[in-house]
């Protein structure tokens, strides 16, 4: 007796499979999938027999309770978990059906006989009461259907089949947990993945010179992974095998197979295959090296695993990319798309295929890094990134290190080969060559943001949003950004606050301080509230950078528009002579090169209110203020008659006197923030942020290097058309300091101003707790918030009924806001394309038509 | 918000009788409650010859918005729509009326027992109203009172004496005279159309409107020259309105994100004060050459782009040969109206297959558009701005691609033809530009090279020989030999399916 024998067989079962148990009734299947498995990865078909018919054994429920069986199989093996089958499985339909079910899951189907003789079959189902008086024929049938099975098993499709014969070897086997091929989880690099190579030798020698690699060794012990492609068309394909081979022989490197390759190892292996598409050149080029480096090849291309999982789950490889529901998964179907991806079945005008966009579906964990479809730039879309920069193409070669996400490339030596498609193409939308389309905004929708997870956008918001900005907005190319909404500070609810006569405050500094403070900010900057109306001002240094980076012909140098994307004037003129004000100023501060931008995107305040509020202003403001004041003469008037007849009215006529004085305050309250102009003569521009320059977001600059930037081209401003921001930098920590900040707004407050923000210097700053902290908090004045709590709020009853205001939903649209315009910021800076700035953008406006107090 | 009533007197018919007909004493000051603040009665004067009596609502304007949170009826719809920066407080509305009927409700009725004789006779009557929101401006004042048998002063209110240069407000000081009147007229007047010329549209009272308005107009309503209007403004200013107004809410929220009206954003759907809801001869002009054209493309399957309030769409169903009409349009609102104007919800299963309205924009490509065979878009392209079209002709032309295209907008030049139109006007505050037939001719021979596409172009309406049609057409159909657009690229296209298996030995050598 050997070795193996005593001890038991060891049989290898893959740790994402079907295992299907195949034996005859009383085989022991039951007792065999217990000892090895987990109860849960074991579904028997006796028990979905009781669940749809309270009977284990009632045989008029079999097909019920085998859908019941696959179904919830099916479940399991979507979510990725290893699933034993523990029926008989005897007959070669079952079988099938369970083959079936793996391949639309894309793991392997496993088998495991338990060949046990009749007798002892006969026997246990005659110790079990339930089944004492099934006939011995069953049994028989069963065992005669299995032995007829057993050779054929794996024709059916298993992968595996492991034959146990006898009581004693199903008893003494053992069940060993193997990994899949592609899961390479352990592994966690650093990597240096590289993408496709097209017979470019001279260009991967130096990238990978470049990289650090001596002689395909990188003295840090990074390891090559390599995206496919490696042969065809290109000048020296054996010489990118070659040292392509040796790098993974020797354990530097990693290789997925791409299409080219696996084209010719079919043709190696002696199949028919067109020689196109670079392929006769590869041949040609085998030619002189020897049968014994051609035997090489063909093993390495035939080792070859469709595609990696890699570092802990975090990273993908594969050749053409991969929708996550196919990663670490095994089939035909898996392989088939890791090396060619999906296509729409169309043809584009070149007589290409054209590709599914599966990217800009892809929400997984993982990043998938690809190659396959020749891209002008490496771009991260959704988390993915494709490295076929087309250097046999006269492109280059790309590599990206991992985990530091950098890019690294070398440009092609020359053209190679011509390409049947133009690298870079025209169309709408940008550099993507792909218009905005409905899909990308309408509807519910969830966007994911770096800074803040996931943020969902409604429906009703959604299709409010979309006839914003399909009537109103700008040019969506001009418009990558939306401000988001700010949440006042917490309400005041202390009376008569030291050193301030009339205590009476909705909104009061002591609460902004206070809860930066609990966020544990210590730095916030208190920056003047300019009442005009916010601005966005996308300034190109010229129009044939507007062109070039944001795809607009025709002349536009960039865009002025609103918080819901309006443009600020009809006239175009006038918004091209207010950023030409802008760009000659950022021109004699020397910020472009200083910034190394062509570009930038600005927020901004543009006074005065009237400007664009002016409907508002008449049909509403203007109008009450105009009311009450036609009205008090008269009731005063009335009162005093009334009085001086000896009516006692005195109360009646003080509080009288008091609300016209309150409807005086008011008028003058929104005067402050109107005033005539004509043309520009009159209008001013207040930038508080540079928000985006090439390249980068400026999100997280702190505010005060950025007023230094923003003060240095207001100062080279000579049109008098751009104005500071006053501010003062408070130490939410310091009594003294916040005493000083209190005074501050008192005294600016007093003489009409809006009032503040109170932003933490740091700008983008997160809590004790890992959350994003409120970018900003408004501190209103007490004057200026009778335009927008009415003339009488004031008074102590009102004041004291407004108090009760709740700010739980204002403060979360304006995190969830801020949100999507860091995403956008993101996006942008990023290069991504069009639709996923927009994306992010959109979103800020459909949450802006969320029901939230319009006063807050 | 504040009147006076002042009667004049004898010796033998004293002024301060008005104090009996009101049922309030001259010599105290009277506080009522009422439902939105407290109303205070008092005299400024009060003797034999001159009489006034003052009604001085103090409407609480927090209370105001804060009940028009709740769900129940009562207050605004929403608190989007309740401002507290509000003129209710000042200026005579339907909450004034509401409290003249509650205080002076014997008045009214035109009971008094003490002084009987001179509640059933006419006195001399003067009633000021310092600030009336009067929406139709003086002159509708005037038609609206002078037939009652008042003198009329109406003088506008300026909106700010700061700054001129805005205007008047939409107020007036109302001083109305007579002595051919009885008090109880008087306040009945009042009480029907102060409301009536506020004309606001977030306040209504209660559901038996028009009990009410029958019993107040007991004796004047019918036969006023302006009862229509009356009646309409005043019964109109509840459900409608408010279901309107529940219908925005997430366009008002956008025009208050950005210190605009409402208006200035929602105004897809013309009121029906505006010149588009008529049906002109030329609206259905316009239909009958789309009709025309429709049918001698043979298309059955046709897009409405644009399709409004759905009168298009109405038509189209009316033929058999289409047996499928998307009307796409981007404002809800119009779609709301379309559906209720087609009864959509109503209609038999077979008809309802046969339509869809759908929420679209031609700033976006659409694959629910592709696969059509004809498209309309019928006074769509002078709505985009003209940078951009190009996005819309993309959409149309270069996605959606059906067989044939109709296209019409106004023809610029023969707006000198239009009586009403001042000169250098466009037809429609939202028209961005309107063309000349030359512009729009280059405009569509170009989109038509661009995407393959050939073009005609038919006048629609009168065609004037020196400045031509009032309404101008292009009818596009796609070139036999065009296939895919060119100047373009990787046409993303449909997320359905998604093939996946076999891999054909072109796709897998293509890259």
């Amino acid at each position: 007796m050997s070795e193996t024998q005593r001890k038991g067989r060891v049989l290898p079962v893959t740790d994402l499979s079907l295992v299907v148990l195949v034996g005859a009734s009383g085989s022991g299947k039951s007792t065999f999938a217990r000892r090895h498995f987990k109860p849960t990865e074991v579904i028997s078909s006796d028990f979905c027999r009781g669940l749809v018919s309270d009977d284990q054994n009632d045989q008029g429920a079999t097909r019920d309770a085998f859908d019941v069986l696959h179904y919830i199989a099916g479940k399991r093996l979507a979510a990725g978990r290893r699933t034993v089958v523990d029926a008989t499985s005897v007959q070669q339909d079952s079988r099938r059906q369970l083959i079936e079910l793996a391949k639309k899951h894309d793991v392997l189907p496993i088998a495991i006989v338990l060949d046990v003789p009749e007798e002892v079959c006969a026997e246990r189902n005659a110790a079990r009461t339930d089944r004492a008086d099934m006939p011995r024929r069953v049994i028989q049938r069963h065992i005669r259907e299995l032995r007829r099975s057993v050779r054929h098993l794996e024709r059916e499709g298993f992968r595996k089949v492991h034959v146990l014969r006898g009581v004693e070897e199903v008893a003494n086997a053992t069940v060993v947990t193997e990994k899949r091929f592609n899961d390479l989880t352990h592994l966690t690099g650093p990597f240096d993945i590289i993408g496709d190579i097209h017979g470019c030798a001279s260009e991967l020698e130096s990238l990978l010179v470049k990289l650090g690699y001596t002689d395909g060794v990188h003295p840090e012990g990074r390891t090559a992974v390599f995206v496919g492609d490696l042969v065809d068309r290109g000048p020296d394909s054996p010489g990118v095998l070659r040292r392509v081979m040796g790098m993974v022989e020797a354990g530097s490197a990693l290789c997925v197979p791409g299409n080219h390759e696996n084209k010719y190892g079919r043709f190696l292996k002696g199949r028919k295959v067109q020689h196109t598409h670079g392929l006769a050149e590869t041949i040609e080029q085998m030619e002189g090296e020897s049968d014994e480096f051609k035997q090489r090849v063909r093993e390495f291309i035939d080792g070859l695993v469709s595609h990696y999982v890699l570092d802990g789950g975090k990273l993908v490889v594969c050749h053409a990319g991969l929708p996550e529901k196919y990663h670490g998964r095994t089939s035909g179907r898996v392989r088939s798309h890791a090396l060619y991806g999906d296509t729409t079945g169309e043809t584009d005008e070149f007589g290409l295929p054209v590709r599914y966009p599966w990217a800009e579906d892809y929400r997984g964990r993982a990043a998938v890094v690809y190659g396959h479809t020749p891209v002008p730039e490496a771009t991260w879309l959704n988390n993915t990134i494709c490295l076929d920069t087309g250097a046999v193409f006269g492109g280059k070669l790309t590599a990206l290190r991992w985990p530091e996400r950098e890019l690294v490339d070398v440009a092609a030596e020359r053209v190679w080969y011509e390409p049947a498609r133009p690298l870079r193409t025209e169309a709408p939308g940008g550099h993507d060559g792909r218009p905005l389309d409905l899909d990308d905004v309408h509807g519910r929708r969830v966007v994911e943001t770096r800074h803040s997870g996931r943020v969902a956008v409604r429906e009703e918001n959604a299709a409010a949003a979309l006839e914003v900005m399909s009537r109103f907005a700008v040019d969506p190319r001009l418009l990558p950004y939306l401000p988001p909404t700010m949440a006042p500070t917490a309400t005041s609810h202390e009376e008569n606050r030291g050193g301030a006569a009339d205590g009476h405050f909705l909104e009061h500094p002591v609460e902004a301080f206070a809860q930066y403070r609990e966020a544990g900010v210590e730095r916030v900057v208190c920056e003047e509230k300019h009442m005009g109306s916010r601005a966005v001002a996308l300034v190109c240094r010229d129009a044939e950078v507007a062109g070039k980076r944001f795809g607009v012909d025709g002349g536009p140098t960039g865009a002025l528009y609103t918080r819901t994307g309006r443009p600020f004037f009809d006239d175009e003129t006038v918004t091209e002579e207010i950023l030409g004000r802008v760009r000659a100023a950022a021109d004699a501060a020397g910020l472009w090169d200083e910034l190394a931008t062509d570009w930038m995107l600005l927020d901004a305040e543009l006074m005065p209110w009237s400007l664009k509020a002016s409907g508002l202003l008449r049909s509403q403001y203007a109008a009450v203020g105009a009311a009450a004041g036609a009205v008090f003469p008269g009731v005063l008037g009335a009162l005093q008659g009334a009085e001086a007849r000896g009516v006692d009215v005195s109360a009646l006529l003080g509080r009288q006197r008091e609300r016209a004085a309150d409807a005086g305050a008011f008028t003058r309250a929104y005067g402050r923030y109107c005033w005539p102009t004509d043309g520009l003569d009159g209008v001013r521009l207040a930038p508080f942020q540079i928000l985006a320059v090439q390249g980068r977001s400026l999100a997280a600059v702190p505010h005060d290097r950025q007023l230094a930037l923003i003060d240095r081209v207001v100062e080279h401003d000579g049109t008098g058309l751009l104005q500071t921001t006053r501010r003062l930098y408070v130490d939410t920590g310091d009594p003294e300091s916040v005493r000083a900040g209190i005074d501050w707004w008192l005294e600016m407050t007093g003489r009409g101003g809006e009032g503040m923000v109170v932003k933490p210097v740091g700008a983008l700053v997160r809590d004790g707790q890992g959350r994003l902290v409120q970018p900003g908090v408004k501190c209103r004045g007490r004057e200026y918030l009778r335009i927008i709590y009415g003339p009488e709020y004031t008074r102590p009853d009102n004041l004291e009924r407004l108090r009760k205001r709740f700010l739980g939903h204002k403060r979360s649209l304006a995190i969830r806001e801020y949100a999507l315009g860091l995403e956008a910021l993101d996006r942008l800076a990023d290069g991504e394309p069009l639709w996923r700035v927009h994306e992010a953008v959109f979103g800020v406006l459909a949450l802006e038509s969320e029901p939230v107090d319009p006063r807050l | 918000m504040f009147l006076t009533i002042t009667t004049t007197g004898t010796p033998e018919r004293p002024a301060t009788d008005l104090g009996f007909l009101l049922h309030k004493h001259p010599e105290k000051s009277q506080a009522f409650s009422t439902s939105y603040g407290t109303a205070h009665v008092l005299y400024p004067e009060a003797d034999t010859q001159r009489c006034t009596a003052a009604l001085l609502l103090e409407v609480d304007a927090v209370a105001l918005v804060r009940r028009g949170k709740g769900k129940g009826r009562g207050g605004a719809p929403d608190a989007a729509l309740a401002q507290y920066v509000n003129d209710r407080p000042y200026a005579a509305s339907s909450l004034l009326a509401v409290a003249l009927s509650s205080v002076f409700s014997s008045a009214m009725r035109g009971v008094c027992t003490a002084r009987p004789e001179r509640a059933a006779e006419p006195l001399p009557l003067a009633v000021e109203v310092p600030v009336l929101p009067a929406r139709g401006g003086p002159d509708l004042v005037r038609r609206l009172f002078e037939p009652l048998g008042w003198a009329v002063t109406a003088d506008p209110v300026p909106l700010d004496p700061e700054f001129p240069e805005w205007g008047d407000s939409r107020y007036v000081r109302l001083i109305l005279e007579s002595e051919r009147l009885t008090l109880a007229e008087a306040l009945r007047h009042l009480y029907v159309l102060l409301p009536v010329l506020d004309d606001a549209k977030h306040y209504w009272v209660s559901s038996d409107e028009v009990d009410k308005l029958l019993r107040a107009g007991e004796g004047w309503l019918v036969g006023h020259p302006e009862q229509k209007l009356i009646t309409s403004r005043y019964l109109s200013r509840r459900w409608s309105l408010t279901r309107q107004a529940m219908e925005r809410l997430e366009l008002v929220r956008l025009a208050e994100a950005d210190d605009s009206a409402v208006e200035e954003i929602d105004n897809a759907v013309a009121d029906e004060t505006g010149t588009e809801e008529r049906p002109t001869p030329l609206a259905v002009q316009r239909r009958d050459a789309i009709l025309d054209e429709l049918h001698s493309s043979g298309a059955a399957r046709v897009l409405d782009l644009g399709c409004g309030q759905g009168q298009l769409v109405q038509a189209l169903l009316k033929d058999p040969r289409y047996t499928e009409i998307v009307g796409v349009d981007v404002s809800v609102r119009a779609l709301t109206i379309a559906s209720r104007r087609l009864k959509l919800d109503r209609m038999g299963e077979r008809q309802a297959s046969r339509v869809k309205l759908v929420q679209g924009s031609l700033a976006y490509t659409d694959k629910r558009l592709k696969g059509y065979e004809a498209a309309v878009l019928s006074e769509v392209v002078e709505h985009v701005d003209p940078p951009r079209l190009p996005a819309l002709e993309y959409a149309v032309f270069g996605a959606a691609r059906p067989r044939t295209v109709l296209v019409t907008t106004p023809n610029v030049e023969y707006n000198v033809r239009w009586e009403s139109l001042p000169a250098g006007h466009v037809r429609h505050g939202d028209h961005r530009f309107e063309w000349t037939r030359e512009e729009f001719r280059a405009w569509a021979r170009s989109v038509a090279e661009r995407y393959g596409y050939d073009v005609g172009f038919r006048p629609i309406g009168p065609d004037d020989p020196e400045v031509g049609p009032p309404t101008q057409m292009a009818v596009f159909t796609m070139s036999s030999t065009a296939t895919e657009p060119t100047g373009t690229t990787t046409e993303t296209s449909s997320t359905e399916g998604g093939t996946t298996g076999t891999t054909t030995e072109k796709e897998a050598t293509a890259a």
